[in-house]
């Protein structure tokens, strides 16, 4: 890896290796023994052993030129192996705090693992570890391939893979000692939410210079998508994130808004995190990667343009929708309410697009596990967001909200949309960077799409009968005027769904484990394969810079 | 590169091509305009009824002038109202006039329920049996006396709480506090396990009925049959709050007891603190 970059890249790198120890051992000596201080010796003992690597190579001779006629593909072979190894921690603790719900006492008599902690290690190991690293790794694939030109550079598309996975490291040890911000989705602290910024803003850099460099006139739809995901996750996490940190010494900050204003402004994070972070990044995959598998054109490029910009106008309205029956002025939970109900139009273009893209490629679906995954996460992301603007509507959420329906609601997306459009890809996009024929074992990747499937719908019909039975139980009224069930009856009425869920969760795990021996032995075993597209080709035109503007 | 016709559709492709991938110039489905169209009227109509948009200092009200606090605020009160037509007795009635009353005791039966499982369960258990550190209710004598009144005052001011009435029931730390050594509280310890077990008299078990006598006697009693007046348990029974092992008497001689109960005056309304005292006696005189 460090052979592959330049003298300057090396010597850039190593400065900021040096900076980052730097840094880390000034957290270090000023947290001492608390978290921010093991957080300090975290980065320092990262950063030294960095340092040294490259130093071990930094007299390495220098790539050849001709590297720069082919993409660079290593940063995403890493990504993916970053994806599936976080989808496997990510989901196991998944499978761990579900079955917490079902026996409470697993915990192991342990501080670090009970609920409040194990569960956003969950969550932030699923959506940004594995979430996360999948964009990341397809996002540079994609880029190269529709833009037909390589990354601008060797160091930028590794200083935002490995420094994303610090932040992701950083968040979920952070959770396990105690340290988090208290807001869902953004529980990091303020120092692990600067480090994220200057990640973030390098990939938005990295991301446009690619495109500045293009050598086709259009930007693919696939490439929208992936842009907006990185600019509005930018912006999201700036607003959300503003704290004013206890001193420079500890980990505690405070949030700057309070109140209501706090809590719409975390929801307006929250929701648009599952907007351009779940759904317009996945988008951007899914672009890609379905058609390509298919081999069919895009249903219509028209849809494509209503639909995006639908997307990107209208989720910024709906945050809301999740303060529904709260001290949030009503005015605002109205406007919340009716833009997630037009929501549903463009998003159901989404998932039509790449439905009716399948249109003379069905046999394939039949036939090919890897396009099943993409045509069921299509499937799914149209069932998720129709149940989004339904349960955005405030009578509906009355009854749904605080229940189990919301937890299934989002593991309908998560798993069936989420994970199943990143596994498809994945699994389509392993050999072609590794130069193989195809997976290792095709059986093996119609057993994770069965288990993946029967995990998910095992997971979401067993939260839809549980919210819903929750919902009616802490709403019915007896003759008498008062509650007829008490909280723990609810709970009680809950374990069968709990111990299904854990189940389902189960599936789901066992398949994302064979996935990684799958790709794993994909990337050492399988034949190799002559015919690959990683030249960008002799393709004479220059840069687009140097074209007429396409239109 | 040029439009092509899709051999599968029979449509034209924009001519964009990225890498092999194309695109379609189909023209958007109609659906897709129609149901805009009408989820956005939909809109339109909930706007003007709603309140909806923000001018300012101020906002749309709506043409329903709908409030969200008003009318949960109503809500609650016309409930309320609807619940007065026997909560009123219970607040008014004497206690014995409601405990003969089964129209009554059937609502108490089926409120008191959910009101002890929502509200106390967590300490004394669902089925009132407590657990360790946390008396039954349904055996023996509550700490503070059985009555409906005395379990009502009980359920208002608590026991140890910040509640100015509260009742308080404090235990001495006999050991640690150095009232009595080590082996005198052995003593007291084999004593007071006499009082409920069988056990032969020894010498250790009359010097232990001794200090208990001077120590002990004030409180629970000559016999060490307690007193509720001032919420001293009994020990000569087999019911044991903090456990009636030689280990655990031997931990509440040593550190003391100050057991807390939480007041709730405030948190629960007047009926529904009449309610649970009601709902106790009548679960006491089912108890097998």
């Amino acid at each position: 890896m460090i052979a592959q970059l330049t003298l300057g890249e090396r010597r850039a790198g190593l400065i900021i290796l040096v900076a980052i120890a730097l840094v880390g051992l000034a957290m270090a000596i000023a947290g001492g023994n608390g978290p921010f201080g093991v957080h300090g010796a975290l980065v320092l003992v990262g950063a030294i052993a960095g340092t040294f690597w490259l130093l071990g190579h930094y007299l390495d001779a220098p790539p050849r030129a001709e590297r720069l006629r082919e993409y660079y593909d290593d940063p995403s072979k890493v990504g993916v192996a970053l994806a599936m190894i976080w989808a496997v921690a990510g989901m196991g603790f998944g499978v761990w705090v579900a079955a917490l719900l079902a026996w409470p006492e697993f915990t192991l008599d342990q501080e670090w693992a009970s609920f409040g902690r194990i569960r956003p290690i969950h969550t932030t190991g699923v959506i940004f570890g594995f979430g996360g690293n999948a964009l990341i790794a397809t996002s540079f694939y994609v880029m190269q391939r529709t833009c037909r030109t390589r990354l601008p550079d060797q160091l930028g598309a590794w200083f935002v893979l490995l420094g994303y996975n610090l932040f992701c490291v950083l968040a979920t040890t952070g959770y396990a000692m105690g340290v988090t911000q208290s807001k869902e989705y953004a529980e990091p602290e303020w120092y692990v939410d600067l480090w994220l910024l200057v990640v973030w803003v390098t990939y938005f850099i990295v991301y446009l210079r690619t495109l500045a460099h293009r050598r086709e006139p259009h930007i693919y739809v696939a490439n929208w998508y992936y842009l907006a995901f990185v600019l509005v996750v930018a912006m999201l996490h700036i607003v959300n994130g503003l704290a004013v940190p206890v001193s420079f010494g500890t980990d505690k900050s405070y949030p700057l808004f309070s109140g209501v204003q706090d809590a719409l402004t975390e929801w307006w994070y929250g929701h648009n995190a599952v907007a351009f972070f779940l759904t317009s990044g996945f988008l951007g995959m899914m672009y890609y990667f379905l058609p390509v598998r298919a081999g069919r054109p895009i249903y219509s490029y028209r849809l494509s343009i209503i639909s995006f910009w639908g997307i990107t106008f209208m989720y910024m309205w709906v945050g809301s929708h999740h303060l529904h029956y709260t001290a949030l002025p009503q005015w605002v939970q109205t406007l919340g309410m009716t833009f997630s109900i037009i929501l549903l139009v463009p998003s159901w273009g989404s998932a039509a697009n790449a439905l009716l893209t399948l249109n003379g490629a069905w046999h394939k679906v039949r036939d090919d596990a890897t396009l099943r995954f993409m045509m069921v996460a299509a499937v799914f992301y149209g069932l998720t967001t129709f149940e989004g603007s339904f349960l955005a509507i405030r009578s509906v959420n009355s009854l749904s909200h605080y229940t189990d329906w919301t937890v299934g609601h989002v593991h309908a997306g998560a798993l069936g949309w989420v994970a199943m459009i990143s596994f498809g890809s994945v699994y389509a996009m392993v050999p072609w960077i590794w130069k193989r024929r195809a997976m290792y074992s095709p059986a093996l990747v119609e057993v994770h799409f069965w288990l993946a499937l029967a995990g998910t719908l095992i997971y979401v019909i067993a939260m839809w009968n549980s919210g819903i039975i929750q919902g009616l139980m802490w709403r019915t009224y007896n003759e008498s005027g008062t509650l007829a069930y008490s909280f723990v009856d609810s709970l009680v009425a809950m374990r069968p769904y709990y111990i299904a869920r854990t189940v389902g969760g189960l599936c789901f795990f066992a398949g994302a484990v064979l996935g990684c021996l799958n790709i794993y032995l994909t990337a050492t075993r399988a034949p190799a394969s002559s015919a690959g597209d990683s030249a960008v080709t002799a393709d004479p035109r220059p840069p687009v810079g140097a074209m007429q503007p396409a239109e | 590169m040029k439009p092509e016709r899709d051999p599968v559709t029979g449509r034209l492709t924009t001519g964009h091509e990225w890498n092999g991938l194309t695109e379609l110039d189909t023209p958007v489905p109609k659906p897709v305009y129609f149901f805009l169209i009408v989820f956005l009227l939909f809109c339109v109509g909930y706007w003007l009824l709603m309140p909806a948009w923000p001018l300012g200092t101020t906002y749309t009200k709506g043409l329903l002038h709908q409030d969200e606090r008003a009318s949960v605020t109503a809500r609650v009160k016309a409930a309320a109202e609807q619940r007065a037509s026997w909560t009123s007795m219970i607040e008014v009635d004497h206690a014995a006039t409601v405990l003969e009353d089964a129209a009554l005791m059937a609502r108490v039966r089926e409120t008191g329920r959910t009101l002890f499982a929502d509200n106390c369960a967590m300490c004394h258990g669902m089925e009132a049996r407590g657990g360790p550190g946390f008396p039954s209710l349904v055996s023996g004598t509550p700490l503070w006396g059985a009555t409906t009144d005395a379990l009502f005052q009980t359920i208002m001011v608590g026991i140890n709480s910040d509640h100015p009435d509260s009742r308080t029931s404090q235990m001495p730390a006999f050991g640690r506090d150095g009232i009595l050594d080590a082996t005198q509280i052995d003593a007291v310890v084999a004593y007071v396990r006499s009082l409920s077990q069988p056990i032969a008299p020894t010498d250790r078990i009359a010097k232990g009925r001794e200090l208990f006598a001077a120590n002990c006697a004030a409180c629970h009693g000559e016999g060490g049959n307690g007193n509720s007046e001032i919420g001293v348990p009994d020990l000569t029974d087999t019911r044991w709050i903090y456990g009636g092992d030689s280990a655990s008497i031997r931990q509440s001689i040593w550190r003391g007891r100050q057991g807390h109960m939480p007041s709730w005056d405030g948190r629960l309304q007047l009926w529904q603190r009449r309610v649970l005292a009601l709902y106790l006696v009548d679960l006491r005189r089912h108890a097998p």
